[in-house]
C-alpha cells in the first residue's frame, strides 16, 4: 500500500534511490516503518477510537438480518435473512416516513436554498462596512444556538400560551394551535430552518463574491450592461461552482431531514406529516427496543445516503469542480 | 481603459464609465440608484429584525412581571422590571446540576477532542509514512457511511457506557471533518521548518510541541470552538444514551422546561388558569424566557471569538479541503 509513498522524495536527505531489488525494498519498507514509529504512535489513539466507535458498530448491523435476542447476544442470535426488510417495505408506516423525510428535505431545499444566495447578493451591495458587519453579526447568531433554545424562542411566539395566541385571545378571537396542526407543521419547520441558518449560509457565498475579479464588471459596464445584467452574466456565473457544490451536497442529504429540529416540533398530533426516518428509528429502537427493525430502517437510510453522496461527488467532479475527495 | 470603442458616441460613454469606476475604485459593482439602494437596505434591516426581535422579546419577557405579559406581550423592553424568574431558575437544582454537567463535558470533552484530533491529524499529515493512504481512508469512510443509531446503542450498552457522563464525551472524541481540516493545515506547513528544528537536534515530540502547534493556533482555535459549541449544544447523545435524568446535560433539561412545559399546557384550551394566576409575579412564560436567556448568555460571551474563528474556519475548510 504505502510502497509508493516510501519513495516520495519527502525531504529526508539520507533516503536511498529506489529500485534496488525486492529484498532491498522490503528491508527499506521495514526501516521506513521503524523510522516512522513515533508517527504511528501518535496516530494510534485516534485509530483505536475509530476502530471501537465507528467500525465495531458495523458488526451490529448484522442484527438487521437476525432474530436478535439480548441474552444470546448478536453472535448467537439466529439469522432470518431479509425478513425485517420485507416487513419494513410492506409496512404502512414506511412509505409515509420516506415521504415525510423527502418532502421536508425538498421543501427546505426549494425554499431555503435560494435565501442565503439572495441575502449574500443584497449584502454585497452594501457599501457601509459597519452596517454590513452589523447585519451579518446578527443574522448568523442563531446558527450557534441549539435547536432546543431556538425552538423555545419560536414557541414564545407560536406556542399555546405564546404571543400570537395571547393577542388572539385578547382581541376576542380563538386560539390557533400552530404546534399541533398538521396543516402548518411542514411550513413551520421550513420557515424556522430558514430563519436559523440563512445568515450563516450566506458566509460562503460572500467569500465567493469577494473573489470575483472587479475588472469583469468594468468590462461589462463598458459594453453597456446594466446592473441586473451584470449580476446575471458575471456575479452568478462567478459563484456558480459553490452553488453547484452546496446544492449537490444538500441533495445528497435528502434523507436527513434534521433530527434535532423535527424532534423539537414533533408531537403525536403531527406524526402523519412530520415523522421522519430518524425520529421513527429513535422511537422504535430506543424507546420500544425493537432493535432489528430499527436497525433495518437505519441501514436503509445509511445505504441510500452513501449512494447519494458518492453520486453527488461524481457529478461535481464531472462538472470539473473541486470534489469532496 | 485600454480598449478604444469604435464609435465616438460610445467613447464619451466609456470615458464616463472610466471616470466613475475610478471614483469607486475597489468596488466591484456600480452604485445603485437611490431607490434600489433603499430597498436593499430595507430588506436587510427587516432580515436583521426578524432575527433579532424574537430574542429581544424573550429577554424582555424574562425580566417582566407576569401580568404585563398578558397585557402586551410584544415588548422589546422589560416592563415592571423583576428578576424573580432568574431567582427561580437559580434555585432550581436540576438546572444548575445540568449546567455543571454541560460545563464539565464542554471543558474536558473539548480538551480530549483536541488532543486526539491534533495527534491524529499530525500523524496523517506525514504523507511519507507507509500505509498513509490506508489510514487516511480509515478516517474518511465514517464520513460517508455510519453503522447507525441502534448498533451504536448496543455497543455502548455492551461496554457499559450507557447512563454515564462519559457517554457524552468518549463516543465523539474525533470528528472526521475536524480531523481532515486540521490535517490539511498541518500538511500545508512547510516541511523545511520541521527539518531545521530536527537539524538543531529537536526530537519528534519537541517538533510537534515547539514548531507545529504554535504555528497552528488558528486551526486549533477553530476546531476547538467547533467541538466546544458541539458539546454545549449536544442534545441527542443524552437523549439516546442517558435515561437517568439526574445525569442530563443542560440541553435536555432545557427541553423539558421550554418545550414540555408547552406540551403540558397544550390540552387546556381555556385561559382561565392564566387569568386566575395572573396576579402572581412569576409565570411559566417568565421562567421559560429566563431559561432561554440563561442558555444563550454563555454563547453570547464567546460570540466575538466564535465569529472571528468560525468564519475563518469555514473558509479554511472550503479552500484547502
Amino acid at each position: 500500500m504505502g510502497a509508493k509513498s516510501v519513495y516520495a522524495p519527502h525531504g529526508n536527505p539520507e533516503m536511498p534511490l529506489p529500485n534496488k531489488g525486492r529484498q532491498h525494498r522490503n528491508r527499506r519498507l521495514g526501516t521506513q516503518i521503524w523510522k516512522s514509529r513515533f508517527i504511528y504512535l501518535l496516530i494510534l489513539p485516534t485509530i483505536v477510537y475509530f476502530a471501537i466507535f465507528t467500525y465495531a458498530p458495523f458488526y451490529g448491523i448484522t442484527i438487521a438480518f437476525k432474530d436478535f435476542k439480548i441474552i444470546a447476544g448478536i453472535m448467537d442470535s439466529p439469522w432470518v435473512g431479509f425478513e425485517h426488510f420485507k416487513s419494513m417495505f410492506t409496512s404502512e408506516k414506511f412509505p409515509e416516513l420516506l415521504r415525510n423525510t423527502v418532502i421536508i428535505s425538498l421543501y427546505r431545499l426549494l425554499f431555503g436554498f435560494p435565501v442565503p444566495i439572495l441575502f449574500a447578493l443584497l449584502l454585497n451591495e452594501v457599501r457601509h462596512v459597519f452596517f454590513k458587519r452589523f447585519i451579518q453579526t446578527i443574522t448568523y447568531f442563531p446558527h450557534f444556538l441549539s435547536w432546543v433554545v431556538f425552538a423555545g424562542i419560536i414557541y414564545n411566539f407560536i406556542g399555546p400560551s405564546g404571543i400570537i395566541n395571547l393577542v388572539l385571545v385578547n382581541t376576542g378571537l380563538d386560539k390557533f394551535n400552530f404546534t399541533t396542526n398538521p396543516d402548518v407543521f411542514r411550513t413551520l419547520v421550513v420557515i424556522t430552518a430558514i430563519m436559523k441558518e440563512f445568515g450563516w449560509g450566506a458566509i460562503i457565498y460572500l467569500a465567493a463574491l469577494s473573489g470575483i475579479d472587479g475588472q469583469l464588471y468594468e468590462a461589462a459596464k463598458i459594453d453597456g450592461a446594466g446592473k441586473l445584467r451584470q449580476i446575471w452574466h458575471i456575479t452568478l456565473p462567478g459563484i456558480r461552482p459553490i452553488i453547484a457544490l452546496l446544492f449537490c451536497l444538500q441533495l445528497a442529504g435528502i434523507l436527513d431531514a434534521g433530527f434535532d429540529q423535527i424532534f423539537m416540533f414533533l408531537n403525536p398530533a403531527v406524526y402523519d406529516v412530520g415523522d421522519i426516518i430518524d425520529t421513527y428509528v429513535y422511537r422504535l429502537g430506543i424507546l420500544q427496543s425493537q432493535f432489528e427493525l430499527a436497525t433495518a430502517v437505519g441501514l436503509f437510510k445509511g445505504v441510500i445516503g452513501m449512494i447519494l453522496i458518492i453520486t453527488a461527488n461524481t457529478i461535481i467532479r464531472r462538472m470539473g469542480e473541486k470534489s469532496l475527495w | 481603459m485600454v480598449e478604444q470603442p469604435a464609435h465616438a458616441a460610445q467613447s464619451t460613454h466609456a470615458a464616463q464609465a472610466a471616470k466613475q469606476s475610478k471614483s469607486i475604485k475597489s468596488r466591484s459593482l456600480d452604485a445603485n440608484p437611490w431607490w434600489a439602494q433603499s430597498i436593499i437596505y430595507l430588506i436587510l434591516i427587516v432580515a436583521g429584525l426578524i432575527t433579532l426581535l424574537p430574542m429581544v422579546n424573550v429577554w424582555a419577557i424574562s425580566f417582566s412581571e407576569a401580568h404585563e405579559i398578558y397585557k402586551n406581550p410584544m415588548m422589546i423592553w422589560p416592563k415592571s422590571f423583576t428578576i424573580e424568574a432568574y431567582k427561580y431558575i437559580f434555585n432550581t437544582e436540576v438546572l444548575l446540576k445540568a449546567f455543571g454537567i454541560t460545563v464539565f463535558v464542554t471543558v474536558v470533552g473539548t480538551f480530549l477532542n483536541l488532543v486526539f484530533t491534533a495527534t491524529g491529524a499530525y500523524g496523517l499529515s506525514k504523507t511519507q509514512i507507509p500505509g498513509h493512504r490506508f489510514l487516511l481512508w480509515l478516517v474518511i469512510i465514517p464520513m460517508l457511511f455510519g453503522a447507525g443509531l441502534i448498533p451504536m446503542y448496543i455497543l455502548l450498552k455492551n461496554i457499559g457506557l450507557l447512563d454515564s457522563v462519559w457517554v457524552l464525551i468518549i463516543p465523539q472524541l474525533v470528528a472526521p471533518f475536524n480531523l481532515i481540516l486540521m490535517r490539511n493545515f498541518f500538511w500545508s506547513i512547510p516541511e523545511s521548518l520541521e527539518e531545521s528544528a530536527r537539524i538543531d537536534g529537536a526530537s519528534d515530540m519537541r517538533v510537534l510541541w515547539s514548531v507545529i502547534l504554535p504555528l497552528s493556533k488558528p486551526v486549533i482555535a477553530t476546531v476547538g470552538l467547533f467541538y466546544a459549541v458541539g458539546h454545549w449544544n449536544d442534545f441527542f447523545s443524552a437523549l439516546y444514551f442517558i435515561s437517568d435524568n439526574s445525569k442530563w446535560p443542560l440541553q435536555m433539561v432545557l427541553r423539558s422546561i421550554i418545550i414540555d412545559f408547552n406540551m403540558l399546557n397544550m390540552g387546556t384550551q381555556n385561559t382561565s388558569t392564566l387569568n386566575d394566576s395572573s396576579h402572581l409575579v412569576v409565570q411559566p412564560e417568565n421562567i421559560k424566557a429566563a431559561t432561554i436567556i440563561f442558555a444563550i448568555v454563555p454563547i453570547l460571551l464567546v460570540y466575538p471569538f466564535l465569529q472571528k474563528y468560525f468564519v475563518k474556519g469555514i473558509m479554511l475548510g472550503s479552500v484547502k479541503g
